[in-house]
C-alpha cells in the first residue's frame, strides 16, 4: 500500500475486536486523504495488499496536512488530529475533533465529520501534539512551545489548565505522553530537541523509555532522572517488548528483558517516523514510513512463545 | 748328597763306612804315592781324633766331682733349717693366745661407743628441725629462696613422719606458715611487672618444687608473660611513625626475643622435665601445657603480625620496605625452629605478599593518578589553545600521552624488582614468587593499569549531551589507544615477563591475560573513541544546521542572493576538523588527490548528473516521487551511525553524514515558499561544492543533498527551482 507522504499514525485504541490503525497523510497537494485500516486479527499480516480481509477505508480530511493524530480511548468513531493549516503563505498548526460517519461500507472516499475545533492559538503557534487521556476520552492535553494545555472535551473543547515552563534558554516541549499510573493524572513532556519520543511502561509505574537523535533507546526510572530514533512504543501487555522506528528506514522490535532485537528493515525505503502497537492484538504492530508505506507485522512466533512459555 | 753320603760305603765319616771296600778302592784307583800320602793323612787324622776324645773324657770327670760336693753341702744345710722352723711354730702359738685375751677384755666398751654416736646424730637432726623456722625466716630475709626451699624439702619428710607428735606439731605448723609466706612472696615476685623472665623462671621452679599446682602456674606464667608482651606490642604500636626498618628490628629484638625466651623457659619448666619429675604432673598435663603454650604463642604472634602488617602497609620507599621485610622474614624463620607446631614462615610469607600487593596497588594508583594528571594537562592545553592553530601542538600532546606513561610504568617495574633480589630471605619461596610476580605485578599492576586506561578511554564515550572536554581529546585518546595496541602493550608485557620471569612462575598459562586480549580492548576503545568523536562533531554541526532551519520563517523569505552564513560556517568547521584529523590520521586508503583540475572536471560531471534529477522537475508530485523512489531502489542504504575506519576520509564522511541527515530531517518538518526552496537549493549546491573533497565517496554527499532538496520540493507550496546557472553564480561569488 503506497500512500502519500505520511507522518501521523495512531492505533484505534477503542476498537478491541479488530486490529485497526489510522494513518494521516502529509501532503500539500490538492487531494489529501485520510485513512483507516481495519484488519482482522486472525490474519497473518505480511503485506497489506495480499491479505484479502484487509479493509482500507479512505476518509477525506478537509484540511490539508495531518501532523499528528490520536484515537479516542473509549469511542471508536472519535479521534483528534493536529494539522497544518495553510493560508496566504502562512502556516498555522490547528487541532480538531472528528467523527467517522456510520456508513462506511462503500469503497468511496468518505468525508469526515468535524465535531469541534480545538483552538490552541492563544497558546503559541507551534502545536506539537494532542494526546488523549489513556482511559478518559473527555480529557486531552496539547503540547505547544513551552505550554501544555489540558482540555475538557465533553461538549465544546474547553481549557481546564495551562502549564508553562519558563527556564533559562527558553526550552520548548516537543512531545508529551500521559503516564497511566498515579491515578491517571500525570503527563510527561519532553524538552530536549534531540529526543524524539517517549512512552511510559503501563505495567511498572516509574519506568519510561525515550529515544532520540543519538540512535539509542534509553530506559529511565522516573525517580532518578538522553538520544535519531523517531518513535518508541512499549507493548501495553508485555512490557519487555519495545518497538522503535528510525530515520534509517528501520523498525526494530526489542526484547528488553533478554536484550535481543529483531530488525524488520527489508520493507521500508524511507524514514520511518511512526510505529504503533495494535490496541486489539498485543502481538501485532504497524509502522509507517515517510514515503507512505505502511507495514503491519506480528511478533515472530519464536519470540512470542519465549515470552508466553 | 747327604743321603748319598750316608749310604756311601766309601765315605769315611758316614755311618755305613766299610773299611774293606774303602781300602780296595784305594788300592784299585790310586798310585802308590797317593796311597802313601793318604796313609799319612789318615794316621794324622786318627791321632787328632784320639787326643780330642781324651780331653772330653777328662772334662766330664771334673764336673761329676763338683756335683758330688754340692749334694753333700745341701744335706747339711737342711738339717739346720728344720730346727729354726720348729722354734717359729712355738712363738706363733704364744701370740695367738695373747690376742684372744685382749679381745675378750675390750668388747663391752665398744658397744657403748656405738650407741653414743647414734644418739648424737639423732640429736643433731632434731636440732635442725627445731631451728628450721628461724633458718627459713633468715633465708627468706636474705632472699635466698632456693636454699630455704631446699631446707624445707629436706625436713619435710621428717616432719610428715613425726607430724602427729605434739612437740613437732608446733614446728610443722610454723614451717608451714613460713612456707606459705614464702609462696606468697614468690607469687608477688611473680606478679611484679618488672621481673625478668629469668627470675620468673626461678620463682616458678621453686613453686613447682613446693608442689604448687602446675596447671595454675602455667596459666599464671603465661598470663604474666602476656602482660609484658602486650607492653612490648604497645611500644611497637607507638613506633608507627618511626622508620620501618627500626620498627622491624625493634619488633624482632624486643618482642620476638622475649617471646622466644618465654617459650624456651616454659618448655624447660613444664614440658621438658627430667623423667624423675614427671610423676609430679598428671598424665595429660604435658599435652595441656603444650596446647596452652600454643594458644599463647598464636595469640601473641597474631597481634604481632597485625602490627607488622599494618606498618608495612604504608611504606613509600620500596627498597627500605624490602629490607625491612627481609629482616622480618629472617627472624620468623628462626622462630619457626622454636615452635615446631606452627608455620610462622607461612604467615610471614602472607605478610610479605600483602606488602608486595600493597606496593603494587600504591604504584597502580600512582600510575592512575599520573594518567589523570596527564589527561588534565592535555585537556587544559587543548582548551587554552587558540582554535586557529589547530595542527600545531597535537603531535606533542600525542607524545605526552604515551611516552611518559610508558616510562612511568617502566620505572615502577624497576622499583618492584627490588623484591626479587636473590639474597632476600623470602626470595626463594615459590609461593611468594608466583603470587607476587604473576598475580600482583603482571596481572594486578601492569594488566590492571592497561585495563584502567581502556576503561578511562571508554569513560569519555558515555555521554553525548554535555561534553566537558574538547572533542580533539577524543581524537588524541583514540590515537593513543591505537599506539598502545600497535606497540606499547606488547612492549610493556614483554618487558614485564622478562624482568619477573613470568614464564617460569606462572602455574598455568590461563592465569595470564594475553596480549591479544588487551590489544583487542585497546582496539575497541580506539574505535569507540573515534566513533564518539565523529558523533560529537556530527551533532555539533547538526545543531547549527538544525537551528538555521528551525528558526527561519521559510514562507516569508526573499529571493536568495547569497549562501546563508551557516553553510559557510559548516564548511569552515569541517575544514578545521579535517586539519586536526590530518595531524593524527593520514589518508592511507589511497584516495586520489581531487584538488587537481582533471578530477574537478569529473566531479562536475557527476554534479550534472545529480542535478538532472530535479532539473526535469514538474509540478506533478507523482513523477518526482517516482524518480526519488526509483533512485532509492538503486542506491545503497546509507548507515548514518556506522563505525568509522581509522583514516581521515572515513572520519570526515561520518561527520558529514550525520550533519546532512539532520539537515534532511529538519527540512522535512518545515513548509517552504518558492524562495525558501530556492534558498535550500543554493545552500545544498554550496555544500556540494565544498564538502565533496572531504569524503571518500562523493556520491554519498550527492545522494544526501539530493534527498534534502527533494524533501524541500515536497514541502514547498509553489515548487519552482532556480536556474542552475544562477545557483552556480551565487555560489561562486561566495
Amino acid at each position: 500500500m503506497v500512500l502519500r507522504q505520511a507522518r501521523a499514525w495512531a492505533a484505534q485504541t477503542a476498537e478491541t475486536d479488530s486490529v485497526c490503525f489510522f494513518v494521516g497523510t502529509l501532503s500539500n497537494s490538492v487531494t489529501t486523504k485520510y485513512c483507516i485500516f481495519t484488519i482482522k486479527r486472525t490474519l497473518y499480516p505480511i503485506k497489506l495488499k495480499i491479505v484479502s480481509d484487509t479493509k482500507i477505508i479512505i476518509f477525506q480530511h478537509p484540511i490539508e496536512e495531518i501532523w499528528s493524530m490520536q484515537a479516542s480511548p473509549t469511542q471508536v468513531v472519535k479521534f483528534i488530529t493536529c494539522y497544518n493549516f495553510l493560508t496566504d503563505n502562512t502556516c498555522q498548526m490547528k487541532a480538531a475533533l472528528w467523527n467517522i460517519p456510520k456508513n462506511n461500507d462503500t469503497n468511496d472516499i468518505i468525508p469526515l465529520e468535524k465535531l469541534a475545533d480545538i483552538d490552541t492559538t492563544p497558546y503559541e503557534n507551534e502545536l506539537k501534539t494532542i494526546t488523549y487521556h489513556p482511559t478518559d476520552s473527555t480529557k486531552a492535553v496539547s503540547v505547544l512551545d513551552n505550554n501544555f494545555v489540558l482540555w475538557d472535551l465533553n461538549f465544546k473543547p474547553q481549557v481546564v489548565t495551562v502549564g508553562t515552563l519558563t527556564s533559562r534558554g527558553q526550552p520548548k516541549f516537543i512531545n508529551g505522553k500521559w503516564n497511566s499510573h498515579h491515578l491517571m493524572d500525570q503527563f510527561g513532556t519532553l524538552i530536549k530537541n534531540s529526543i524524539k519520543d517517549l512512552d511510559f511502561n503501563t505495567l511498572r509505574q516509574y519506568y519510561f523509555a525515550t529515544c532520540g537523535d543519538d540512535g539509542f533507546m534509553k530506559f529511565w526510572d522516573i525517580r532518578n532522572t538522553n538520544e535519531p530514533v523517531w518513535s518508541i512504543r512499549i507493548n501495553k501487555f508485555h512490557d519487555q517488548l519495545v518497538l522503535t522506528s528510525s530515520s534509517d528506514s528501520r523498525v526494530i522490535l526489542s526484547n528488553v528483558a533478554l536484550i535481543y532485537s529483531e530488525p524488520f528493515n527489508q520493507i521500508h525505503k524511507d524514514n520511518v517516523y511512526a510505529a504503533e502497537w495494535s490496541a486489539a492484538d498485543p502481538w501485532t504492530f504497524a509502522s509507517l514510513s515517510y514515503d507512505g508505506r505502511l507495514v503491519i507485522n506480528r511478533v515472530p512466533q519464536k519470540y512470542k512463545y519465549q515470552i508466553l512459555l | 748328597m747327604a743321603s748319598e753320603n750316608s749310604s756311601n760305603p766309601y765315605d769315611i765319616n758316614g755311618s755305613n763306612f766299610n773299611s774293606e771296600l774303602y781300602i780296595q778302592r784305594l788300592l784299585k784307583e790310586c798310585s802308590l804315592k797317593q796311597i802313601m800320602d793318604h796313609e799319612a793323612d789318615t794316621v794324622l787324622d786318627t791321632q787328632t781324633l784320639h787326643s780330642d776324645m781324651q780331653t772330653l773324657v777328662y772334662e766330664n770327670y771334673n764336673k761329676f766331682i763338683a756335683a758330688t760336693d754340692t749334694v753333700r753341702k745341701m744335706k747339711y744345710d737342711f738339717n739346720q733349717m728344720e730346727e729354726s722352723m720348729e722354734k717359729l711354730e712355738k712363738n706363733m702359738e704364744n701370740i695367738t693366745n695373747l690376742s684372744e685375751k685382749i679381745t675378750e677384755t675390750l668388747l663391752p666398751d665398744r658397744q657403748k661407743v656405738i650407741k653414743l654416736s647414734s644418739t648424737h646424730s639423732l640429736l643433731k637432726k632434731l636440732q635442725f628441725i627445731f631451728k628450721l623456722p628461724e633458718n627459713l625466716k633468715e633465708r627468706i630475709n636474705e632472699e635466698n629462696y632456693s636454699k630455704a626451699v631446699q631446707d624445707y624439702l629436706n625436713a619435710q619428710q621428717v616432719l610428715n613422719q613425726y607430724g602427729d607428735m605434739p612437740s613437732f606439731q608446733g614446728i610443722h605448723k610454723d614451717c608451714e606458715e613460713i612456707i606459705e609466706e614464702l609462696k606468697t612472696k614468690l607469687r608477688t615476685e611473680f606478679h611484679k611487672s618488672e621481673a625478668s623472665t629469668k627470675s620468673l623462671t626461678e620463682s616458678v621452679d621453686l613453686l613447682l618444687q613446693l608442689k604448687e599446682p602446675a596447671d595454675l602456674l602455667c596459666e599464671d606464667f603465661l598470663s604474666h608473660a602476656d602482660v609484658r608482651l602486650a607492653n612490648q606490642l604497645d611500644y611497637l604500636k607507638d613506633m608507627h611513625e618511626k622508620d620501618v626498618i627500626e620498627f622491624v628490628d625493634f619488633g624482632s629484638n624486643g618482642f620476638l626475643s622475649d617471646l622466644c625466651l618465654v617459650v624456651a623457659s616454659y618448655k624447660d619448666m613444664f614440658v621438658n622435665r627430667t623423667p624423675q619429675d614427671v610423676h609430679e604432673f598428671s598424665d595429660d598435663f604435658d599435652t595441656k601445657a603444650i596446647s596452652r603454650l600454643n594458644t599463647f604463642v598464636m595469640n601473641n604472634m597474631k597481634k604481632y603480625f597485625e602490627l607488622v602488617g599494618k606498618r608495612v602497609d604504608n611504606v613509600a620507599d620500596t627498597a627500605v620496605l624490602v629490607r625491612a621485610l627481609d629482616r622480618f622474614y629472617k627472624r620468623l624463620q628462626a622462630m619457626n625452629v622454636l615452635c615446631e607446631n606452627t608455620d610462622f614462615a607461612r604467615t610471614g610469607t602472607e605478610i610479605v605478599i600483602a606488602a608486595g600487593r600493597r606496593q603494587c596497588r600504591n604504584h597502580l594508583s600512582n600510575l592512575k593518578q599520573h594518567l589523570h594528571e596527564t589527561l588534565a594537562k592535555v585537556r587544559q592545553t587543548l582548551a587554552s589553545k587558540v582554535s586557529s592553530d589547530t595542527d600545531g601542538g597535537l603531535p606533542e600532546l600525542q607524545a605526552m600521552l604515551t611516552v611518559p606513561i610508558i616510562e612511568k610504568v617502566k620505572g615502577v617495574l624497576q622499583d618492584l624488582l627490588v623484591f626479587l633480589q636473590p639474597e632476600l630471605s623470602f626470595g626463594l619461596k615459590p609461593q611468594f614468587l608466583q603470587r607476587f610476580c604473576v598475580d600482583e605485578v603482571r596481572e594486578g599492576l601492569v594488566v590492571g593499569f592497561l585495563h584502567h586506561m581502556t576503561a578511562t578511554a571508554n569513560g569519555f564515550c558515555t555521554n553525548l549531551d554535555t561534553p566537558k572536554f574538547p572533542a580533539t581529546l577524543l581524537l588524541l585518546l583514540s590515537k593513543m589507544c591505537l599506539e598502545f595496541k600497535d606497540t606499547s602493550v606488547q612492549y610493556l608485557l614483554t618487558s614485564t615477563d622478562d624482568l619477573f620471569n613470568i614464564e617460569e612462575y606462572a602455574v598455568t598459562k590461563s592465569d595470564l591475560t594475553l596480549h591479544s586480549e588487551i590489544n583487542e580492548n585497546f582496539q575497541k576503545a580506539a574505535q569507540e573513541l573515534l566513533n564518539h568523536f565523529v558523533r560529537l562533531q556530527g551533532l555539533n554541526v547538526s545543531q547549527m544546521l538544525r537551528k538555521s532551519v528551525e528558526t527561519r520563517d521559510w514562507l516569508h523569505t526573499i529571493e536568495p542572493r547569497t549562501v546563508r552564513a551557516v553553510m559557510k560556517r559548516v564548511v569552515e568547521d569541517i575544514t578545521a576538523i579535517e586539519a586536526q584529523v590530518t595531524v593524527l590520521y593520514d589518508d592511507n586508503d589511497g584516495q586520489i588527490d581531487r584538488s587537481s583540475d582533471s578530477s574537478r572536471k569529473t566531479h562536475s560531471v557527476s554534479r550534472h548528473q545529480y542535478r538532472s534529477n530535479w532539473s526535469s522537475y514538474t509540478p506533478s508530485h507523482l513523477d518526482s516521487s517516482f524518480v526519488s523512489n526509483i533512485h532509492k531502489l538503486f542506491s545503497e542504504r546509507i548507515e548514518i551511525f556506522s563505525s568509522v575506519q581509522f583514516n581521515k576520509a572515513s572520519i570526515l564522511t561520518g561527520i558529514i553524514k550525520i550533519s546532512l541527515k539532520t539537515f534532511l530531517e529538519c527540512v522535512r518538518l518545515r513548509t517552504f515558499s518558492k524562495y525558501g526552496l530556492q534558498q535550500i537549493q543554493v545552500d545544498t549546491h554550496y555544500l556540494q561544492l565544498y564538502l565533496w573533497p572531504f569524503v571518500s565517496d562523493e556520491n554519498l554527499v550527492h545522494f544526501l543533498l539530493d534527498e534534502i532538496l527533494g524533501s524541500a520540493v515536497h514541502r514547498c507550496l509553489e515548487p519552482v527551482l532556480m536556474e542552475p546557472s544562477v545557483v552556480d553564480i551565487i555560489c561562486e561569488r561566495n
